[in-house]
């Protein structure tokens, strides 16, 4: 045994270490939670880490994970040993390849972390759904249950592969066990290759495509013999379960740890036993040591090859004496016999039922748990035991949640506890990014490595990508930690936001006795008084040890902003004794060298310094003996929501949607818009204060807010009369309107603080220069008052949209937003686009969204920022898949054409019941403008009462669809990921269709959404993750690609360099009868810089030429004109002044200077060369894209045409 | 053939003219320009202490931006084994200066408190700098602070950089120190072998229609010497310790008003700016042609001739020379109105 010393890694990274080593080549696409094992790869290769063979693999992102696939065959047949990552609707889209691999019988392995494919919704986290979805590629299948057997079994995949010539998923849990940060022994290059007999790859290279001894493959067969051909591979398959259990049986004797086709685990004579795969395995086997323990006969089978299902090996696991058999499985199969594994059980005991050794037939039935990450715990599978002894135990159950529709679910008792005293447990409550996450990540290092402690570490992150709540569940005992569950008891518990107490009961998971530390601007001596009663009552009844600091101020005063990780983690470690606080003091020093050493000395020295002043901050709290607060936790959702909002969103809101039974959510997943309103977040600590007399009323804070939370209304001065005291307003700047009142009102809650809108403001107070008609001031002393006047603000009513210009910026800022308190990133370059998109075509839009970050802020649960103006009318939102969101849209196009063409077939065949008058204006009204729109749902209003009473068939169908009578927008959302890569075939198809569909590209260069991957978008010279050495390839044109069809409405627009050029793009893309794309620049968090900024950015993009603000207008081809518009300037600036604002570049200097200087000069090229193309397409004269180079045609053959009937 | 060979530092020269710190030094070309335009030594661009803090401070920042808060984004840029901070790339420059140049090459720190930027310093003298330009400017912007404060904060500095490191050290200072003569005692008490008067830095201008306060340098002017000239002329022959003029210094003229008040070396950089890196071979070649007509055998005999030590009366370099220049302007206002 050659690897004693453990280490502390994920589940990824583990799975990533092996796959790595054995790969020539890794063929890569991201998706969530798999992303990080193609980012390791990449960062390896960038690194040159080397693979077993002495060389660098090769590592290559594809457009799609249908890409990857076929990247990974053609690698295959090339004779490369390859492999890939995925998950859930990726590994869908590899399904086409997988059967082709595994049909041409090549050795492969795929490492997935198992996840749920998208149904009625899209979830992220883990179940079997998507692995299931294969069984019949002929793939093999091995699960793995936990972090050590990730690494573990990632390597028996690998090599049974090679030496079966049948493909292999290598599986593992989507976060639960991808994201699980454990100790466990490595795998060394020394185990691998004791393990790897070259002959077989020899063997497999013999086999490749090659010109030198040529061969064909994938011929097309006919019924004549493919039939034969495909059952001619069954003896590989019959002799995979042997290889996979004899590489088990080399590998044990390598590394001492024993594995199984199936590994059965309790009593020797058991009478009930579960089945199950994946890391619900590990809690059934605390659950099974406990209850054996207890003198149960009970146990469990873990099914670690999952397919070719070995029915000998799995009938030998279970003990003779068993009566009943419950099989679990992590996904559903609506109106299946049962789900694969139970039904995988079950044909084994039939077929066997003669041989079989037991002394009666055992019951068997089937379930389902954890669908999505839901929690399974030992209690869960305690409950599943008890249901095993009821003489009529339920079948095609589920457990843990409650199914009050159905009545599927057993009931169990969630008290009971299998937890190790031994194990410590502590959970902290983190603001996202305030470092806490991290912080643990390094506690879980420090422990694990500086001690015999096994360690755990488990992250949970709320719905939300700004001030978000992150929870870290950490473990630390000397005994192996199993626990595949979220604490609900800690002996330490940690609140890191002061805030959390007024939403949650952060004190509710503390044992008594238990530690609770709490970040608070309250002192020792003040903080009782601030808390609510449940916590106080919750503090004194458990005797818990109450510490408090204020984070926020040491880290402040430390140079760290508002990270406080290394603050908390210090107090942690002082408190909570896992290790002796001066030891600890010291290794978290230590650990501070090495992760910070590379950033710079100041920034160790800062941490430091916050280590020692944490110490010097910590104060023990008396506890008084008596709860005394008058005020309690408020909840998540606040105001008067509809009972839905209150009953089920707050519920999921304020953690507790666990609880929510079946019938509390709607079936098919439709959900209400307009609810993030009721969501009252308080995430900003400085909110906008507008200063009234300096205010020029331009409305570019308005513009540019990307949460919707500054918003501007004119009205009856009269109506001022019952505002609250502190309510401001001014006269406004608008002819016409001077006798009204204009007022600029900040949402106090909804706002994230991210400035925004100061940066953005061109006005400065003459005297002061430091200050704008638009400043931050802290929150908590304006929260309440500005609460009330921005209640008061949403009470006056909205400005009539008749009497504004509607591509004006100024104007607009009246324009009501349909987009609101979006829990995107503070600063998003995104959103600002799409409430711009809501101001103008809100109430008759139908937006197709492609999954990514606008599909996460724009629909994740509970609340969603999509919201309806006073007639009820808002957008309308969809989300299918990430690839094929232009067909998305496009099918709502032609489904709303469809329904058009026959409302008015209706209207013309009713037009006697109707009338004429009204059937002719329904008919033939232009609807170009929104007066016209208006008086068109006037119509429909008075179709309606007409076809009320009336029994017909048709009257029934047109009051079905007469909605569809009223002009609607199509827009189609997504990323550069979408549009640029895993769409972009889907997308040039429906550009190419001539159907009116508007199609907005929110392009940040990057997939932000997983993280800031590479994609066809990415510059020239911007590191990425995938493109760790730097993006070598310039960015694709895709406004280019578009203007190719000539028929296409193109722009390419930027906030920060034009807010009007963006205007008139949406404007104009909307009136284009027929397709129109606007590619509009969005600042991200992934470039690396302070999005406080982003604005400033995009002018600077825009002023080096980098991106060229233009227009592409196929009408003005009509009337003489040149359809190409150029709009923005020479460049002005050098790229340079440019992007070495942002990291994305500058990483790339630090990293690899030389090549990043090559990069700049090449880039500068790309942008001239860019600019020279696009200013000669906008210079040519007149109708200039389309002269007449062709030879004029000859009279004598126009007569000719002429005589044969053709064009005169 | 007038020799113009020195001692600065210790270190021999060829010559009087160093170039002073400037972006021209940041290329190899050019630093084999400059030397074979007769430079006798080349100041690198300054490392600056700000700089450094602010380097690091940023890269942690860019790397810990909305990291560890949404379960599919963890963090959005590939965290590199290791990253090359601006020392790293200029000590490597450094070192390639040193292989490149035949003339001495000192590299430039620059700062106004101890900090651990400070074992920079030893990381250039491993690099292979011939010596350390310690260019320091503190400035008071907190009426708590004195200006024995500063001095103290200053010598400090300056004593922590001179034991670190074996190579000799020059101080830059700025104008704004009341007895320059007694702070050169002390800093030569501290370690400091030599003090290049005065530093030119970044002054805040204003934009009146913007409202906005930018940084600006210009180009420094012939006229900015005669301080330099001053001082030096004051500070000459009463301490054992080198002087260097910079700021000011464009033709062979100036150097020569330079050496005769006293500077060992003089340094140069805007006028490279202005006429190019060639323009050192001129001002050399006017500075021998000069030293030739006037007969002078070598340069150092014009040493300190006009230093406030060797003239006859000393009152140009003291209170006189005010009362005499204002004298000397009323009189000729009283005769112009006569």
């Amino acid at each position: 045994m050659s690897e004693k010393k453990m280490i502390i890694v994920d589940g990824n990274e583990a799975a990533a270490s092996v796959a790595y080593r054995l790969s020539e080549v890794v063929a890569i696409y991201p998706i969530t939670p798999s992303s990080p094992m193609a980012e390791w790869s990449d960062q390896w290769r960038s690194e040159g880490k080397k693979n077993i063979w002495g060389a660098v693999p090769i590592v290559e992102e594809l457009q799609s994970e249908g890409g990857a696939a076929g990247a990974l065959h053609g690698a295959l047949q090339a004779g490369a040993f390859g492999t890939t990552f995925t998950a859930s609707q990726g590994l869908l889209l590899m399904i086409p390849n997988m059967f082709k691999i595994a049909g041409e019988l090549t050795p492969a392995t795929m490492h997935v972390t198992a996840r749920t494919l998208a149904t009625h919704a899209l979830s992220i986290f883990g179940d079997h759904s998507d692995v299931m979805a294969c069984r019949s590629t002929g793939w093999a299948m091995l699960c793995s249950n936990s972090v050590q057997e990730v690494a573990d079994m990632a390597l028996v995949a690998q090599i049974a592969t090679l030496e079966s010539r049948v493909p292999f998923i290598h599986f593992f849990d989507g976060f639960r066990t991808s994201h699980e940060v454990g100790k466990i022994l490595p795998i060394s290059d020394e185990t691998i290759r004791a393990l790897v007999d070259d002959k077989f790859i020899i063997d497999y290279r013999q086999r490749a495509l090659s010109s030198d001894h040529p061969i064909i493959r994938g011929t097309a067969q006919n019924p004549d013999v493919f039939f034969q051909a495909r059952e001619a591979c069954n003896p590989f398959y019959d002799a995979v379960p042997g290889i996979v259990q004899s590489v088990m049986n080399r590998f044990a004797d390598q590394t001492g740890r024993a594995y199984h086709l199936f590994d059965y685990y309790g009593a020797p004579d058991a009478e009930r036993v579960i089945v199950l795969m994946g890391s619900g395995a590990e809690a059934a086997e605390e659950a099974v040591d406990a209850m054996v323990k207890q003198g149960e006969k009970i146990g469990m089978v873990k099914v670690r090859l999952y397919r070719p299902f070995d029915a000998s090996a799995f009938i030998k696991a279970i003990p003779s004496t068993v009566k009943s058999i419950a099989v679990l499985d992590r996904c559903k199969e609506p109106g299946s016999a049962g789900e694969p594994l139970y039904q995988d059980v079950v044909t084994v005991l039939a077929e066997n039922s003669a041989t079989l050794p037991f002394a009666a037939k055992p019951t068997v039935i089937g379930g389902r748990y954890g669908l999505s990450s839901k929690e399974f715990t030992p209690a869960m599978v305690k409950g599943i035991f008890d249901e095993l002894t009821k003489s009529a135990p339920k079948n095609h159950f589920t457990i843990g949640i409650d199914d009050d529709v159905t009545h599927t679910s057993l009931t169990y008792d969630p008290t009971f506890s299998t937890e190790d005293p031994k194990t410590v447990r502590a959970l902290f409550y983190g603001l996202g990014s305030d470092g806490t996450v991290g912080a643990n990540k390094n506690s879980i290092k420090i422990i694990g490595s500086e001690t015999p402690n096994y360690a755990q570490g488990y992250f949970v992150y709320d719905s939300k990508k700004s001030g978000s709540m992150t929870t870290s569940h950490l473990r630390f005992g000397p005994n192996p930690i199993r626990s595949s569950y979220l604490i609900t008891r800690a002996s330490f518990v940690a609140c890191h936001n002061f805030s959390f107490l007024e939403k949650m009961d952060a004190v509710e998971a503390a044992m008594p006795g238990a530690v609770f530390l709490l970040n608070s601007i309250y002192s020792a001596a003040e903080v009782w008084d601030h808390l609510p009663k449940t916590a106080q009552r919750e503090i004194i009844r458990k005797k818990i040890e109450f510490y408090v600091i204020d984070g926020y101020k040491v880290a402040r005063e430390a140079g760290m902003g508002s990270r406080i990780n290394t603050i908390m983690q210090t107090c942690f470690f002082a408190i909570s004794g896992v290790l002796p606080k001066d030891e600890a003091i010291e290794q978290i020093k230590k650990s501070i060298k090495k992760t910070y050493g590379k950033r710079g000395e100041a920034v160790v020295a800062k941490n430091f310094a916050a280590v020692d002043a944490a110490l010097a901050h910590l104060e023990k709290v008396t506890v008084p003996t008596e709860a005394n607060s008058d005020f309690d936790i408020v909840g998540a959702i606040t105001g008067n929501p509809p009972q839905f909002v209150h009953d089920v969103l707050g519920k999921i809101a304020g953690g507790q949607g666990d609880l929510l039974p079946v019938s509390a959510i709607p079936a098919g997943g439709a959900f209400p818009t307009a609810t993030a309103q009721y969501e009252k977040r308080n995430i900003a600590q400085f909110i906008p204060v507008w200063d009234k007399d300096l205010c020029i009323q331009c409305g570019k804070c308005v513009m540019v807010c990307p949460h919707a939370v500054i918003r501007a209304k004119i009205y009856p001065a009269d109506l001022a009369e019952k505002a609250p005291a502190t309510f401001q307003w001014a006269k406004p700047k608008w002819k016409s309107m001077e006798d009204e009142h204009y007022t600029l009102q900040i949402a106090p809650e909804d706002c994230t603080g991210c400035a925004v809108c100061v940066d953005v403001c061109p006005v400065k107070n003459k005297s002061d220069a430091s200050k704008k008609a638009i400043n931050m001031a802290p929150q908590p002393p304006l929260r309440e008052a500005e609460r009330d006047n921005w209640d008061f603000f949403l009470s006056i009513p909205e400005v009539d949209r008749a009497k504004l210009s509607h591509t004006q910026v100024k104007d607009l800022q009246l324009l009501q937003p349909l987009f609101e308190f979006s829990g995107a990133c503070a600063g998003c370059g995104e959103t600002a686009y799409v409430k711009l998109l809501t101001q103008l075509f809100g109430d008759r839009l139908y937006i197709a969204n492609a999954t990514g970050c606008s599909s996460i802020y724009g629909g994740n649960l509970p609340t969603t920022p999509y919201a309806t103006n006073k007639a009820g009318r808002g957008p309308t939102w969809a989300n299918s898949l990430f690839e094929d969101n232009a067909e998305f849209g496009f099918g709502m196009r032609i489904a709303l054409d469809q329904q058009k063409d026959f409302a008015e077939l209706l209207v013309k065949r009713m037009a006697p019941a109707i009338g004429d008058e009204l059937a002719a204006a329904l008919l033939t009204s232009p609807q170009t403008t929104e007066t016209e729109i208006g008086q068109q749902r006037e119509r429909v209003l008075a179709l309606r009462a007409k076809l009320a009473a009336d029994p017909t068939s048709d009257a029934h169908n047109l009051l079905a669809i007469g909605d569809s009578l009223v002009r609607k927008s199509v827009w189609i959302l997504g990323g550069d990921g979408w549009a640029y890569d895993i769409g972009f075939g889907g997308l040039d198809h429906v550009l190419g269709s001539g159907k009116n569909v508007n199609v907005l590209v929110l392009d940040t260069e990057v997939y932000s959404n997983t993280g800031g991957q590479m994609s066809k978008s990415t510059p020239r010279g911007a590191v990425a993750k995938f493109a760790a050495s730097g993006k070598s390839n310039s960015k694709k044109d895709l406004a280019m690609e578009a203007v190719s069809y000539g028929s296409v409405y193109v722009a390419r627009v930027a906030l920060g360099g034009n807010d009007s050029h963006v205007v008139k793009a949406f404007q104009e893309a909307e009136a284009h009868d027929g397709p129109s794309i606007i590619i509009a620049y969005s600042s991200c968090i992934a470039h690396g810089y302070d999005l406080i900024h982003g604005l400033e950015q995009q002018k600077l993009a825009v002023q080096s030429g980098y991106w060229p603000l233009m227009r592409y207008n196929p009408g003005l081809r009509d009337t003489g004109k040149n359809p190409f518009q150029l709009d923005s300037k020479a460049p002005a600036i050098r790229l340079k002044d440019y992007i070495y604002r942002e990291a994305r570049y500058t990483m790339l200097v630090r990293s690899n200077p030389d090549l990043a200087a090559k990069l700049l000069v090449e880039a500068q090229d790309d942008v001239e060369r860019q600019w020279r193309v696009y200013s000669a397409r906008a210079g040519m004269p007149g109708r200039g894209e389309t002269p007449h180079i062709a030879p004029e045609e000859k009279s004598e053959e126009k007569l000719a045409a002429a005589s044969a009937g053709g064009p005169k | 053939m007038i020799d113009f060979s020195t001692q600065y530092l210790g270190l021999k020269l060829s010559g009087p003219l160093v170039v002073s710190s400037t972006p021209l030094s940041e290329s190899l070309d050019n630093l084999k320009r400059m030397e074979d335009a007769g430079a006798s030594a080349v100041v690198l661009t300054s490392l600056f202490e700000e700089q450094l803090l602010l380097e690091s401070r940023a890269l942690d920042e860019d790397l810990s931006r909305g990291t560890e808060s949404f379960a599919e984004s963890l963090d959005y840029l590939p965290d590199l084994k290791d990253y090359r901070m601006t020392h790293e790339v200029y000590l490597e420059y450094l070192r390639k200066a040193k292989q490149a140049a035949g003339i001495p090459i000192l590299a430039s720190l620059n700062g106004a408190t101890v900090g651990g930027w400070v074992r920079f310093a030893k990381d250039m003298e491993e690099a292979g700098a011939d010596a350390i330009e310690l260019n320091t400017y503190a400035l008071a912007t907190d009426r708590s602070q004195t200006s024995a404060e500063l001095e103290l904060q200053l010598l400090e500095l300056v004593s922590a950089v001179a034991g670190a490191v074996k190579i000799p050290v020059a101080v830059k200072l700025s104008q704004s120190f009341t007895s320059v003569p007694h702070l050169v005692a002390r800093l030569e008490d501290a370690g400091a072998r030599g003090v290049v008067l005065f530093n030119r830095f970044y002054q805040p201008d204003f934009d009146i229609e913007t409202l906005e306060v930018r940084p600006t340098l210009h180009f420094s002017t012939p006229s900015e010497l005669l301080p330099r000239l001053h001082w030096a002329a004051i500070l000459y022959g009463h301490m054992n310790i080198d002087l260097a003029l910079s700021g000011g210094v464009h033709s062979a003229e100036d150097v020569l008003k330079c050496i005769m008040a006293g500077a060992g070396i003089t340094m140069m950089a805007s006028a490279l700016h202005i006429h190019g890196i060639d323009h050192i071979g001129r001002v050399l070649a006017d500075l021998r042609y000069w030293l030739e007509k006037h007969e002078y055998a070598s340069l150092w005999e014009t040493r300190g001739c006009l230093s406030r030590r060797s003239v006859p009366d000393t009152s140009p370099f003291d209170r006189g020379n005010y009362i005499k220049t204002l004298s000397s302007y009323s009189l000729r206002q009283t005769v112009a109105a006569f």
